[in-house]
């Protein structure tokens, strides 16, 4: 399989600390690729500095085989490259409907678009309609997001990122803070993407990384420490010395 | 089945930029102004270009979340070149001089939107004081051009088309203002409820999402900066070709300040409290002056505290009228009501 996103050499620096520290990873394409590893590994600045929310110390990004380390972060989701965040980041003013729409606009290169009115592009609309339904927000789509119950607005926060329509999605533990019965729901979203999109996953939950991923790199003090397949990583000591906080050398 | 859900949203969308009755009243109100009150055309006219002005900050305050001390910039570069042209001759059509005026303050808007893209609300602040006090400056040291501190004197405006010569009464002067009001309103409401001015409260609402669906967010500010911009130096303009006058004090801080205090009487974000603002302002102004002439500014100060004590969120009032406030009451007051959620328009 094609590599579709590659690290080489990652670094971020915070002050004096090294964040991510050297981190060269290949993920292919349609990979369900999971990155896991203990509170504070880096795994989340990994994110950030694949989608250029933040600038890497050192180091490139490749995606699809082109240089994107120092492209804006809109520039890379019109690439293909989209992202869910940890904590929701949703436009809490606006609607589950209005928010949809502004993703596929923006795809469509509609985005800027001054002289017509909202809801006039009929293409836009079947499209919002569309992914509405597939995330079963159809019934509050004209509700203000911010008055929504915290498992639609998690639904609409990956609803937002697939309306991008990406090649690679990254997954930001994407049912963290669900209670355990809605879980399913966003799961089975998850679950449903098509097989050519990529995903690289970050989650606590070893049941759902074990469920989902075809293959997992384990991240320490901000270096990879294991890339395998899930039952190499699973029988790997030094991975069970990590999460149980034992010490290598025992 | 798809297909009719598809048609219902379209039209859920599209009925949000219809036009309500209240819209309506008001701008038939505006209207018969003209006819009703012309003993008081010349205070009307004041109210007219400051409601633009107004309506101006509103499009950058209120739609993407800059905060300005500075848009006279703006507004006192457009009241000079109006003046310039008329004075000199460069442009002897009122509308086109406008028009040329209100592009020349866009100009300037452009070249600084760049100072306001990145920082906090403080930095802005700042910047945009920064700017107008520069401007000001400027014009104070090239009194060959602007007349300096003595004001831009012998400015004869001609008719407008050829055919309309302003009166001392001001009543040409209000028909004139009050109809560039409104076609720039109509533009503004088009480009609000455009997918460019939905982008425009997201990126307000959240940047960081905004640029993480592919939205860019600097050119969606730059943008939007410039335009008003523009219309900011139009409103200008209007000062100068009814007053046929410019002075020093159209890049006054006053002038800023005041601006906001309009917007802030009036709401922003819906387009119309930067008009109403601008009549209550200017009204309360003018009967507070005829009462106490040596503290009107006591007053106003007295009643910007109360409204902002009183809160922020009058859209819903204005917009949703009492049901929006039965509501909020009868949620407060119901028994074993939860507490009170954020109301909308609250967020930032």
């Amino acid at each position: 399989m094609p590599v579709v996103l590659e690290t080489v050499g990652l670094e971020k620096h915070f002050g004096g600390i090294a964040a991510v520290a050297g981190v060269s990873l290949k993920i292919e394409k349609g990979a369900r690729h999971a990155l896991i590893g203990p509170n504070g590994a880096g795994k989340t600045t990994v994110i950030n500095l694949l989608t250029g929310v933040l600038r890497p110390s050192a180091g490139r990004i490749l995606l699809e085989g082109e240089d994107i380390t120092s492209l804006e972060a809109y520039k890379r989701v019109r690439r293909g490259l989209a992202r869910t965040f940890q904590i929701n980041q949703l436009f809490l003013d606006l609607t589950p409907l209005e928010t949809i729409g502004l993703a596929i606009s923006e795809r469509l290169g509609a985005g800027a678009q001054w002289w017509r009115l909202v809801g006039t592009n009929p293409l836009v609309v079947e499209e919002i309609v569309e992914i509405l339904a597939r995330f079963h927000l159809t019934d509050v789509m004209y509700e203000r997001t911010g008055n929504l119950p915290y498992g639609k607005q998690r639904l609409l926060e990956i609803a937002l990122a697939i309306a991008c329509r990406p090649h690679v999605l990254l997954l930001d533990e994407p049912a963290a803070g669900v209670p355990e019965d809605e879980r399913h729901e966003i799961l089975a979203t998850v679950a449903a993407l098509p097989a050519d999109v990529t995903v690289l996953l970050i989650e606590h939950d070893m049941d759902i990384v074990f469920s989902f991923a075809d293959r997992i790199s384990v991240l320490v003090n901000g270096a990879l420490f294991v890339d395998g397949a899930p039952e190499e990583v699973a029988r790997d000591p030094r991975v069970k010395a990590v999460y149980l906080g034992e010490s290598l050398d025992a | 089945m798809p297909t009719a859900l598809v048609a219902e949203v379209a039209g859920r969308l599209a009925r949000r930029a219809r036009w309500r009755p209240l819209e309506y009243a008001f701008w038939l109100a505006a209207l018969a102004s003209v006819f009703l009150l012309p003993g008081r055309h010349l205070i009307l006219t004041e109210i007219a270009w400051l409601a633009l002005f107004a309506l101006s900050l509103d499009l950058i305050l209120g739609y993407a979340g800059i905060i300005s001390l500075g848009h006279a910039a703006f507004f006192g570069l457009g009241s000079y070149l109006a003046a310039l042209f008329a004075k000199h001759g460069i442009i002897n059509e009122p509308v086109l001089a406008l028009v040329v005026s209100g592009l020349g303050a866009a100009v300037l808007g452009f070249a600084t939107s760049f100072l306001v893209l990145r920082g906090s609300d403080l930095t802005r602040l700042m910047v945009t004081l920064g700017v107008a006090l520069i401007m000001r400056e400027i014009a104070n040291q090239i009194p060959d051009i602007t007349g300096g501190a003595d004001g831009l004197q012998g400015v004869v405006v001609a008719p407008i088309l050829g055919m309309f010569q302003f009166d001392i009464f001001g009543h040409v002067a209000y028909a004139y203002c009050l109809i560039v009001l409104f076609i720039l309103f109509l533009l503004a409401r088009r480009v609000v409820y455009s997918p460019f001015g939905l982008s425009l409260r997201s990126v307000k609402g959240n940047p960081l999402r905004a640029s993480s669906i592919g939205i860019s967010t600097n050119a969606r500010l730059v943008a939007i900066y410039t335009f008003a911009a523009f219309y900011a130096g139009i409103a200008g303009a209007l000062l100068a070709q009814t007053t046929a006058f410019a002075s020093l004090d159209v890049f006054s801080f006053e002038r800023s300040a005041d601006l906001l205090l309009v917007l802030i009487i009036g709401g922003t974000g819906y387009l119309y409290g930067g008009l109403i603002g601008a009549v209550i302002f200017k009204l309360m102004q003018d009967w507070i002056a005829n009462l106490t002439p040596q503290y009107w500014q006591f007053w106003i100060g007295l009643v910007l505290v109360l409204i902002v004590l009183v809160g922020r969120d009058r859209i819903g009032l204005w917009t949703g009228g009492v049901r929006a406030l039965a509501e909020r009451l009868m949620r407060r007051f119901a028994p074993g009501a939860a507490p009170v959620p954020v109301p909308p328009g609250e967020g930032r």
